[in-house]
């Protein structure tokens, strides 16, 4: 049986991990490569890398980072932010990340997306969601939250499957950071309308939440930055709380 | 003594390479790994690493563009019996037939085809993705040594291998019905998960393969 997955994110920063509230304020701490050998041996089932540095000069850093990363934990390793060219995409599968998350130039180009896919193979191309709640509808923003689309969550993740995404990364703009949980109708209604396997990201505290965002939320995967990253809870605490509700895991 | 790892634009072989000399280097193999693209540098290999991500037909063509690569394989699996890894559309292209965007002939060294994946659980999702449990058909087999029944593995495929013969399913996993993790035959294994990506066990099974027939 298929095991749902715990996917710890290092959110990083001229090769450094950080972790936001809300996007701001961010606390710097730690080396990513000894981050990800720690989760590693915890028992992480993926690794995602998230690199929030806006030069493109600082680039040749985080290629540095993933190419240790790959010579010492072989495990899935996702890496996003700032991916905007097939170049990119190649030269952070070259590095030796398994997966690369497309966000901000899927919406600006979303030719891109299927141009990756038809590049790469499905299998490595996640596109990533960040969503908010706008009236009764969720909708995408791109910046890191920043900026406001107009385009409705749910049908923005059919087309980004249809266009080859293999995955999607659902992350609830309101809930990053917060600690509230995932927002469940979010990933819910996306989960539900795609074939694809669905991330859960943004807000969690608890590992109850963790345990909702499967079974209410329908991902089949959940991930989480600060909790890991804090201490606040491990990966085989995260994995002991979801078997005991009765959520397969590895 | 050399692993020859192919690289025909399919993927990322960096950490395939890095998980091959880790498990080299942790089991004291004297095995020297290199990526290629020559077919010739098949000639001098001792053992044959065939991964592969994608498409079915993509892989089939990428390998066909490399002058006189299918046939160096051809041989050195077939004639010579040389110890051959395939990994996911790697070990998919040892089938008979691909039905993938057309029909298209794979190797032929397992009998069988690859077919889209169609869990009785419609609830599943496709591609198959993530860790799951294998149920080892092959106890006894050297390249399984020391790999448990209900072991994970790390998969990520949206089609699998169906062989006629059930003799040729080493281990299996459960995804809404039985799909093939391992297959072999003679000096032939192939894996539809990533060993590369699977921790302990993929390093187990990597070294087993380096091991093998030696």
């Amino acid at each position: 049986m298929l095991k749902m997955r715990v996917i710890p994110c290092l959110d990083v920063h001229a090769g450094r991990v950080v972790k936001g509230v809300r996007f701001v304020d961010l606390k710097d701490a730690g080396d990513p490569v000894e981050q990800a050998t720690l989760y590693d041996a915890q028992g992480a089932d993926e690794l995602c890398f998230l690199d929030i540095t806006a030069s493109h000069e600082a680039r040749d850093i985080l290629y540095d980072v993933v190419s240790r990363t790959a010579e010492a934990c072989f495990m899935p390793l996702t890496v996003g932010g700032g991916v905007r060219a097939i170049e990119d995409v190649r030269k952070l599968l070259l590095a030796g990340a398994d997966k690369v998350s497309i966000n901000t130039e899927a919406v600006k180009r979303p030719s891109f997306v299927q141009e990756a896919a038809e590049k790469f193979g499905s299998q490595c191309i996640v596109v990533a969601i960040d969503a908010k709640r706008v009236g009764a509808r969720f909708e995408i923003f791109t910046h890191g939250g920043r900026n406001a689309t107009g385009i409705d969550a749910i049908d923005w993740a059919r087309r980004m499957v249809t266009a080859g995404a293999g995955e999607l990364l659902v992350t609830s703009m309101d809930r990053d950071g917060t600690k509230a949980g995932y927002d469940i109708p979010l990933t819910r209604g996306i989960a539900d309308a795609v074939t694809v396997p669905v991330i859960a990201s943004g807000g969690v505290g608890t590992l109850n939440h963790m345990v909702e965002g499967i079974r209410d939320g329908h991902a089949t995967a959940v991930l989480a930055a600060s909790i890991f990253h804090f201490g606040t809870y491990s990966i085989q605490q995260a994995k002991q709380g979801m078997r005991h509700a009765g959520i397969p895991v590895r | 003594m050399t692993v020859a790892i192919i690289d025909y634009g399919s993927g990322n072989l960096r950490s395939a390479a890095k998980a091959f000399e880790r498990a080299a280097r942790e089991s004291g193999s004297a095995e020297e790994i290199r990526v290629t693209s020559e077919a010739s540098a098949l000639k001098d290999a001792s053992r044959i690493v065939l991964p592969g991500v994608g498409a079915f037909a993509d892989c089939r063509a990428g390998l066909k563009h490399l002058p006189g690569m299918w046939e160096a394989l051809d041989e050195a699996v077939t004639r010579q019996a040389k110890p051959f890894l395939g990994i996911c559309v790697g070990m998919q292209l040892m089938a008979r037939r691909g039905r993938e965007h057309g029909v298209h002939e794979g190797f032929g060294w397992i009998d069988g085809e690859v077919i889209h994946l169609e869990p009785n659980d419609a609830q599943l999702k496709i591609p198959h993705m993530g860790w799951n449990d294998l149920a080892i058909a092959a106890p006894n087999h050297p390249v399984l040594k020391g790999i448990a029944d209900g072991e994970h593995a790390y998969f990520v495929h949206s089609y699998y291998l169906a062989p006629s013969d059930s003799g040729a399913v080493l281990a299996s996993v459960d995804y809404g019905g039985t799909i093939a993790a391992i297959v072999g035959r003679d000096n032939m294994v192939g894996t539809q998960f990533h060993p590369e990506k699977s921790q302990a066990l993929g390093l187990r099974l990597i070294a087993n393969f380096l091991a093998w027939r030696a």
